[in-house]
């Protein structure tokens, strides 16, 4: 059984998503790589500030 | 004074076939659509990506919904699933994600999978909408 961390579950999901994203939702090569790019970091940026919203929460 | 040119009416040489070929196809195996219609890079980026997340799912003991179990949420995890085309065919005839889910990798697992389906019902209507010239 796959059991990564929290964060590398993460990693893998925004990557493989970025990459449809970019691919389907622009035309040229330059827009989807940005695009994809975009999706990314949107994807791992919301989760390490939820994580640290959660954690300020906690305490 | 005006002359009047005469064009020829165009002719329609090769026919494109059936339409809803690249949509098919590309359902049923990720990134196939895009092969059949000459973008292979595309193709291939999108095979890996969809396939990767639905076998990273199906690793971490994901689960594989049935069609008709009775309850409403099974129900619409098994329309994200179906979007897997073959690969969902396959992980179901070979027994595969029959586990109940128990663990917080079996749930990521199961998002993993349902998100691949939807990501590839995505990556054929792009292979159609190429095929029949709406996007470049």
């Amino acid at each position: 059984m796959f059991t990564p961390s929290h964060f590398t579950a993460v990693l893998l999901f925004a990557t493989c998503t970025s990459v449809v994203f970019g691919i389907t939702q622009r035309s040229t090569p330059k827009a989807m790589l940005r695009y994809g790019a975009f999706c990314w970091a949107c994807f791992v940026g919301v989760v390490i500030a939820a994580s640290w919203v959660m954690y300020f929460i906690k305490k | 004074m005006a002359s009047k040119v005469q064009v020829p009416a165009k002719t329609q040489d090769s026919s494109p076939g059936f339409i809803y070929l690249a949509l098919i196809v590309g359902w049923l195996v990720p990134g196939a659509g895009h092969l059949l219609t000459g973008r292979w890079v595309r193709g291939l980026l999108l095979f890996a990506a969809i396939t990767s997340l639905f076998w990273l799912g199906i690793a971490m003991q994901g689960q594989l919904y049935a069609p008709n179990t009775g309850d409403i949420l099974e129900m619409l995890g098994f329309v994200g699933d179906f979007g897997n085309g073959l690969f969902y065919a396959v992980g179901r005839m070979i027994g595969l994600g029959q586990v109940p889910v128990q663990t917080v990798w079996a749930d990521y697992g199961t998002k993993f999978i349902v998100v691949a389906g939807l990501l590839n019902f995505i990556s054929a209507v792009d292979a159609h909408n190429l095929r029949i010239g709406r996007k470049a």
